[in-house]
């Protein structure tokens, strides 16, 4: 049967569902709604009694206590008024989960699984009352409601309703009949039909790639091999496929590895730059780490899905951060949803399978305010951040991981594409069964076996899509909806499973899928044997090609030894997981997948993982002059401090951090919100993650994108800089803290498209060389990263391109929580201290772009006076001396003083002309320059003489006191009273801009 | 049964706060303590009949499709035992008949409403009359909350105590009982153990954010009238050590955190009572 049950809140209680809808759309449509009430449908195609579905309905999808049901319209069992019925369902296709879960209710209740032709989707209805027109209602379902890209909608008027007595019941079924079958490209072609064949295939394989493959299966030997196996001279589809997604610059970094001709046009200087990676971000863990010896503690850097280093004598701690920022264009819920599950499985497939500990995420969005026209595609960067958010919260919330640490950065080059970065952190034992934790290898006739989820239509061509612009063309298909139950359930099983020692390997399914999975396990063994028609499938219909590259969520891939191989089906199964043998991995040197018996992808391995020469690129610098910001002679500074302090990139994120479960798994120590109202803005995250011990780990990053408009160099100095700041204010060890660089680019090769390309790549030349020279000289190894090429928007004849933006992530071990210090003031009568040396640097700052221009100095590091004092503050923290520490970033020392005095609910009372400063004449500027490696401390009067003793020479100065007074009080430089605001007016300011 | 109190933890479909929940049993004086799959339940492999102290921690069963806790209740409710063929709603009944304790934590909270074993009047365990709904807010929160301790409550966890302080988080923790009738028999049996309050009053209170979701009357937990069994939506197991308080920067606090007692009281109860 097919039928609809619906299920509301009784109309006795508040629908706070429908209340929260109505209050969006009349704040962010501006359409005059007066009230909605919502309703869930669930669409139930199954073979059942007609009592079957009666009991379903009452039993587990209504709750009796504040629920009714009805298996027609419940809108008129009711007889309420409205004037629109709307209702809004998935595509067919998208992932439901509510539907998966209610099926599985079903499932239960009927006793038995539903066959393949049975399932329940899920769907809502907003019963609408104003007096709104149609085509408000069209605005409503299309700007407020739902995402055309994977949701579909209906519209009726109330009397239209009524007369058709409710809606039809409608299940949206993939129906593609058409059969499995292998299709063959001939590449022996005119160069212009072999670009258009990866153009129109969404292959993302130039012309030059194209040829090395028509060349590689050209060659004699080659040829046999594969007449042999039954194929021809003829690429297949599947074969294409999975080059084009291991060639991607998405999973190969063509970029990071190819090779540069850079020239600085301002000295003159020109040479060869090869592999960034390698000289740029491998080469200086590598020498840190010989730096430290024996002492080393990095264990598995830049060869797993994520780091790896160690915690203490019993655990190892990973680390990944990855970024999801085209599918999160598209379909922002989605895709950041996918974003934090998918990152969860790094760690979790990192050596033999880590337990995850906590996440962190960074946003850059454009201003939520936006009021200018939005490009063709793209959706209004409100309904970005609000569905980013949302799936950030779902994605972490429900696996059960705390979200410790984030931020959010807004600038309007981010319209084009959203920046979502997602990371995780994972623990496992030091040895598993015996073994190092961070070691795995299948070996030859290992079992593949799939695990988790089922593969369907989701995700493909995500590898090669990413590897592009955004543009018209960007296939709907590349969004996936994440299931963080199903991953779940999954995690919970195959970490039982790893203490069993019933697997040798286990990786992630992620960008380019089986295909990527399988294909980089059989490196191990050098070669695997894939039958492609084995893999469970959500639906009928897909093509062999399609099973292979599905990016479709929540899988894992292992390799199981034949022993274990009935043990490890066993506990699946009691567990719950659903988990399918789909071949072998062999030493056969080839890249094997077969459909029903027949080969259908035949390549060697070496040729898929190695055939590609390095890209060839050019890069030239030229220091770009911007005007200076004009400022006023006598700034009021209240007020400039004000209008700071409310700007998107400082004010409080408390909205956003509130819907975050922080403190899950109980290990938070500090935490993002701080202070005597829990309100004020932690620097940076820390947590116990073993319960017997009192060493703990701190999470911290930073990010300052506005800076490479000067100059990315100092961008990338400023963003290490920054991590490692936020860090020690609360107390981390320089001695074991690890870096993670995640870089996110607009496309940086010349081209037609990109004329710029030449100075994109000399900015990202330039950056690494930075995070090269720092992360060497503070001795911080980076243990992992991402990068992410292409972050450009082009429809027509617009181009969005985003700043190129560096996120530096760190992890450092605190040795005893107890130790820990937070940024806001604790005492009234404490001394307020600054650390570091404040510059003319005003130069791409919060202050000057709030005048309206960018300037040209921009902040530096220096470095060699800045290491001094960060070794000094570490000991200062270790001796308990420190009862506030906060870091100096955007709005400079104003806001850092503001801040610290707000969170800890007294006054501060500063005299400015005890700053250490260089050629500063103005309060301003000392106020809002954005000079680097500096803090605001406090520190109770009878523990100043040892404090100040541990800072010994390295740049600081007591510069105030705490009071008990509810003011910020400044002197100036000119010895008069400069600002007087009291610290209400001060947190209002900075609590009221995102108080969504 | 030996002279030791065992307590059992049950995890699995979204269950994400069996960690701490297990450390705040052995924190509180569990001489034994296992967390356990619902799947190793089913399979047998664990009985609830080995146990004194049944918990049911915080998470996301289902993801919180259908409701929070909704598919867990029905899965428990048709859930058969392998082998014995025995449901597991009988288990779980003889458990309590035999005055064992039960302690469910916000999503656990949930469950034991969906299920019916809270209020538990008239000793029904599979009647539902009362139920958790989306906040106000309609928005999940991660809040530390004051709250008020009934004195005149049976409750055995809370015995002693008065004011506490844990976090919420949650999105459907707004209390409903299905009429004013039971709500009036839940207050004049003094079933409501838990009220939020505003701390600059210490008094129970409607006013958001204190009371963080819009619960009738505060409330924040309830008992049965046994005092056995107890659901709460803010969680006791977060805050195990004086760490783990928000403040504990600006303030002095004991080492242990405030959430242990409720585990040591049942514990304790256990102990006098079962052994």
């Amino acid at each position: 049967m097919l039928a609809r049950i619906q299920v509301g809140i009784k109309p006795v209680f508040t629908d706070s569902f429908g209340e929260k809808t109505r209050a969006k759309i009349r704040g962010d449509l501006k359409i005059p709604v007066d009230s909605i009430r919502t309703i869930k449908v669930f669409t139930v195609e199954a073979d059942i009694s007609p009592e079957q579905l009666e009991e379903t309905a009452h039993g587990p999808y209504c709750d009796p206590v504040i629920q009714d049901y009805s298996l027609g319209p419940l809108s008129m069992d009711w007889g309420i008024d409205f004037d629109w019925m709307i209702e809004i369902g998935f595509r067919p296709g998208v992932t439901d989960n509510e539907g998966r879960t209610a099926a599985q209710a079903l499932e239960l209740l009927i006793g038995r699984k539903l066959g393949r032709h049975e399932a329940v989707y899920t769907s809502t209805q907003y019963l609408v009352s104003g007096k709104i027109s149609l085509e408000e209602a069209e605005t409503i379902a299309r700007k407020g409601l739902a995402n055309e890209l994977i949701q579909r909608f209906t519209i009726l008027p109330k009397d239209d309703f009524v007369k058709a007595g409710g809606l039809k019941p409608y299940a949206p079924k993939v129906m593609d009949k058409s059969k499995a079958r292998m299709a063959e490209i001939d590449l022996h072609v005119a160069d212009e039909e072999l670009v258009r064949i990866s153009k129109e295939g969404v292959l993302a394989l130039t012309l030059e790639e194209m040829k090395i493959i028509r060349n590689y299966l050209d060659r004699p030997d080659i040829t046999e091999q594969r007449k042999a196996q039954g194929l021809s001279e003829k690429v297949t589809d599947v074969e294409l496929e999975a080059l084009a997604q291991s060639w991607s610059e998405h999973c190969k970094h063509k970029i990071f590895s190819g090779d540069i001709d850079y020239e600085d046009a301002e000295t003159g200087e020109k040479k060869k730059v090869s592999n960034l990676f390698d000289s740029c971000i491998r080469r200086p863990t590598s020498d840190i780490r010989a730096k430290l010896g024996e002492n080393d503690w990095c264990l598995s850097v830049f060869k797993d899905n994520a780091g790896v280093i160690r915690f203490d004598d019993n655990w190892n701690i990973v680390f990944k951060v990855e970024t999801h920022n085209s599918p999160s264009a598209l379909d922002p819920y989605g895709g950041a949803l996918t974003g934090i599950v998918g990152v969860n499985r790094d760690p979790f497939g990192t050596g033999m399978g880590a337990k995850l500990i906590c996440n962190t995420n960074m946003f850059c969005f454009a201003t939520p305010f936006y009021d200018k026209e939005i490009p063709a595609r793209l959706l209004h960067p409100k309904r970005i951040f609000e569905g980013v958010r949302e799936g950030v919260e779902h994605g972490g919330n429900k696996s059960g991981i705390p979200t410790v640490n984030g931020s959010l950065y807004f600038d309007d080059r981010y319209a084009g594409k959203p920046l979502v970065f997602c990371g995780t952190i994972g623990i496992m034992p030091k040895l598993v069964n015996g073994q190092p934790s961070e070691y795995k290898k299948a070996l030859p006739g290992d079992i593949i076996v799939m695990t988790g989820g089922r593969i369907g239509k989701d995700g493909i061509h995500g590898a090669t899509f990413s590897s592009e612009e955004l543009n018209e063309n960007s296939p709907a298909t590349a969004v996936q909806i994440g299931d963080p139950i199903t991953q779940k359930k999954m995690f919970d099983c195959l970490l039982k499973a790893r203490d069993m020692g019933l697997y040798r390997c286990i990786t992630d399914n992620g960008a380019g899928g089986l295909s990527s999975s399988v294909g980089e396990m059989g490196e191990d063994t050098n070669g695997f044997e894939l039958h492609l028609d084995k893999a469970p499938l959500k639906y009928a219909g897909l093509q062999p090609w399609e099973i292979f590259l599905s990016e479709a969520q929540e899988r894992m891939t292992l390799a199981i030894q034949p022993e274990k191989l009935d043990e490890f089906m066993a506990l699946c199964e009691k567990m719950d997981t659903e988990a399918t043998v789909l071949g072998t991995f062999t030493d056969s040197g080839k890249f094997h997948c077969l459909y029903n018996g027949k080969t259908v992808a035949y390549l060697d391995m070496a040729f898929v993982h190695e055939g590609l020469p390095p890209m060839q690129m050019v890069a030239r610098w030229q220091q770009k002059v911007y005007e200076e910001p004009k400022l006023s002679q006598s700034p009021d500074l209240g007020k400039e401090l004000k209008g700071l302090l409310g700007r998107l990139n400082i004010c409080s994120k408390e909205y956003v951090v509130r819907q975050y479960d922080h403190e899950v798994q109980g290990a938070g120590v500090v935490k993002p919100l701080t202070g005597v109202a829990n309100d004020g803005p932690s620097d940076a995250a820390v947590i116990r993650p073993v319960f017997d011990s009192f060493a703990g780990l701190v999470i911290a990053h930073g990010v300052c994108p506005r800076y490479s408009d000067i100059d990315t160099y100092h961008m990338a100095a400023c963003a290490i800089d920054e991590a490692i700041r936020n860090a020690l204010c609360v107390g981390a060890t320089m001695s074991v803290m690890a870096g993670l660089d995640n870089f996110c680019w607009c496309d940086p090769i010349l081209s037609d498209k990109t004329p710029d390309g030449d100075y994109k790549l000399a900015q990202l030349v330039r950056a690494n060389e930075a995070l090269a020279h720092y992360a060497r000289f503070y001795g911080v190894p980076p243990i992992s990263g991402k990068d992410s090429m292409k972050n450009d928007y082009q429809v027509g004849g617009t181009k969005i391109s985003i700043p190129p933006t560096l996120l530096f992530s760190v992890i450092a071990k605190i040795n005893d929580i107890r130790k820990a210090v937070t940024m806001d003031a604790k005492k009234a009568g404490d001394f307020v201290y600054v650390l570091g040396t404040t510059y003319d640097e005003l130069g791409a700052s919060e202050y000057a772009d709030m005048h309206g221009a960018l300037g040209n100095s921009v902040p530096k590091v220096r470095e060699q006076d800045a290491l001094p004092r960060y070794q000094a503050l570490e000991k200062a923290m270790a001796e308990q001396l420190v009862a506030s520490c906060h870091d100096c970033s955007d709005g400079g020392l104003g806001v850092a003083l503001a801040e610290t005095g707000f969170a800890g609910g007294f006054g501060l009372d500063i005299d400015l002309r005890q700053v250490p400063t260089t050629n500063i004449d103005r309060d301003d500027v000392l106020l809002f320059a954005e000079s680097q490696s500096r803090f605001v401390v406090t520190i109770s009067p009878d523990k100043t003489d040892a404090f100040e003793q541990i800072m010994a020479d390295t740049g600081w100065a007591r510069i105030g006191t705490v009071t008990e007074e509810q003011s910020f009080v400044a002197m100036g430089l000119g010895g008069d009273n400069v600002l007087s605001e009291t610290m209400a007016d001060l947190k209002k300011t900075w609590q009221e801009t995102l108080n969504f | 049964m030996s002279k030791q109190v065992k307590a059992i933890v049950l995890t699995g479909y979204g269950t994400n706060c069996e960690t701490e929940m297990a450390h705040a049993c052995k924190l509180g004086g569990a001489e034994q303590v296992d967390i356990a799959h619902i799947s190793e339940l089913i399979h047998g492999e664990f009985s609830l009949d080995d146990y004194h102290f049944l918990n049911l921690p915080g998470g996301f069963l289902d993801g919180d499709d259908l409701g929070a806790g909704q598919a867990g209740a029905h899965r428990m409710k048709y859930a058969v035992v392998k082998q014995s063929g025995e449901k597991l709603q009988e288990q779980l009944i003889r458990f309590i008949d035999a005055g064992k304790l039960i302690m469910g934590v916000c999503n656990g909270f949930q469950l034991m409403v969906k299920m019916g074993l809270l209020p538990g009047f008239d000793n029904k365990h599979d009647d539902r009359q009362v139920s958790l709904t989306y906040n106000d807010s309609s928005r999940f929160e991660d809040r530390w909350t004051t709250l008020r301790v009934d004195e005149h409550s049976p409750c055995v966890f809370t015995k002693d105590l008065t004011d506490l302080y844990y976090p919420i988080r949650h999105g459907e923790g707004k209390f409903v009982a299905k009429d004013d009738k039971t709500l009036k028999r839940l207050q004049d049996d003094k079933l409501v153990v838990l009220r939020y309050t505003d701390p600059a009053t210490g008094q129970p209170t409607m006013g958001y954010p204190a009371n963080p979701n819009g619960s009738p009357d505060s409330i924040a937990g309830i008992c049965d009238p046994t005092g056995r069994l107890f659901g709460l939506m803010p969680h006791p197991e977060a805050f195990l050590h004086r760490t783990n308080h928000p403040r504990w920067t600006r303030e002095e606090l004991p080492e242990e955190g405030q959430g242990v007692v409720l585990f040591r009281n049942g514990i304790n109860f256990i102990r006098e009572n079962l052994l």
